[in-house]
């Protein structure tokens, strides 16, 4: 019974001491920050390989997400003769919703899987060890490039698979089920509100986008040293950034939208 | 990797994002009908202002020529101040226009229509409308029809018992 008890509090502890060493680590990136200033090739390269690389996943997972609502709006709002509607229903689900988290679930698997794998291998091989020795701070030649690099890209990933999922959601509306095609963008003009809709989806997806970098690059840089221990950093970050992103997509949604 | 090549992508999805970004904001957004905020104001005070919110439509004839931009109450004579703004084209409105709460639809958004008068003078900054007509609540008339519906089912109850 002592066992149990002490192996939950063990547990506890050791869940406490990586979060403390994940803030200080977060706060050692922001504090690299500056440095990146006369460095900005590092932050381009590292934008190409966690933004401009997902890109393919982002559009074609954005198009037919739109599309797929647009079936099934079709085929929900037909019975209620509501189908001019659809435009709300595509760029609503989207804008605030679908938009942010499922571009922020296709990064954590596409960019944040890659980022770890990449952080920790540096690590086992000693790369990160020998970077000190010549007196170069890892945090800052390595990590922050890499994390200011998943915030510049997760917000335009998102706005581009939002973008395109409304044109996905047209081609269906207009294209394949008659729907008109003014009545869809003026039905949708009118609902989604620049402030309310498109500036709190931006504000998501920068919030995502710092959390899933976060916890890829913590997770790299906190592997275990071995071909093992950087498999499960790997595994981890994408639990973990999924877990992350669907909570603080409710909490924020809650803050946004809700009449708290 | 070529660093030109890489800088030249990175520029392109740095573009293709912000495109997307100006496409929401200008094609799925209401932003192009945002008009900068000139025009003139206009109040009015109606009885029952429930389900008009700040930014609805108000519409003459059926076209948009303001929104509603602050919604009142007022202590002294128990009603709702409704403040318009009217874009500043649409400046020969009569000064006796009158102010309704409509519903779009059955079931749609409440909008304030105004119904022109026979003034030949115009509506200036800070005038208040006269005429009002307060919005109609689909619960107070149901309970209107429920409670006479009810009243005729007792009354020819009484009928029965005189018998």
């Amino acid at each position: 019974m002592l066992d149990l008890i002490q192996t939950i509090g063990k547990k506890g502890l050791g869940v406490f001491e990586r979060l403390g060493r994940a803030c200080i680590l977060f706060a050692r990136i922001l504090g690299g920050l500056h440095t990146l200033i006369p460095r900005f090739g590092l932050v381009i390269y590292q934008t190409y390989s966690v933004g401009v690389l997902s890109l393919v996943i982002i559009v074609v997972s954005g198009l037919f997400v739109g599309m797929v609502l647009g079936l099934q709006g079709y085929n929900t709002l037909v019975d209620f003769g509501a189908e001019e509607s659809l435009g709300i229903v595509v760029a609503l689900a989207l804008v605030r919703e679908l938009g942010p988290v499922v571009a922020a679930l296709l990064f954590a698997g596409r960019a944040g899987s890659a980022l770890t794998a990449e952080i920790g291998l540096m690590k086992a091989t000693e790369q990160l060890s020998a970077m000190e020795m010549m007196a170069i701070d890892p945090v800052h030649r390595v990590l922050a490039p890499r994390f200011l690099a998943g915030v510049i890209a997760m917000p335009l990933l998102a706005a581009i698979f939002s973008a395109v999922g409304v044109m996905g959601g047209y081609f269906v509306a207009v294209g394949l089920v008659g729907v008109d095609e003014g009545a869809f963008w003026s039905q949708m003009q009118d609902a989604v509100d620049l402030y309310d809709d498109i500036y709190n989806g931006v504000i998501k997806s920068v919030v995502f986008g710092v959390v899933v970098t976060w916890i890829a690059i913590f997770e790299g840089n906190d592997a275990i040293p071995t071909s093992e221990g950087v498999s499960r950093a790997t595994t981890r970050t994408v639990v973990h950034s999924a877990l992350a992103v669907l909570g603080l997509d409710f909490v924020l949604t809650a803050l946004m939208f809700g009449e708290i | 990797m070529n660093t030109r090549i890489v800088e030249i992508w990175v520029g392109i999805f740095i573009a293709a994002g912000a495109a997307a970004l100006f496409m929401l904001a200008m094609k799925v957004s209401n932003l192009a009908s945002y008009t900068d905020d000139e025009g003139y104001t206009i109040t009015a005070k109606f009885e029952d202002a429930s389900g008009l919110k700040v930014r609805s439509p108000v519409a003459m004839a059926g076209v948009r020529l303001g929104r509603v931009t602050d919604i009142k109450f007022d202590n002294q004579t128990l009603q709702a101040i409704v403040t318009m703004r009217i874009e500043r084209k649409y400046n020969t409105l009569p000064k006796d226009t009158s102010a309704s709460i409509y519903t779009a639809g059955l079931l749609g958004e409440k909008y304030v229509g105004l119904e022109p008068g026979g003034d030949e003078a115009s509506l200036a900054h800070g005038d208040r409308l006269k005429l009002t007509q307060s919005s109609m609540v689909l619960e107070k008339l149901i309970g209107q029809f429920v409670s006479k519906f009810l009243n005729e089912g007792d009354s020819s109850k009484d009928k029965d018992k005189k018998k």
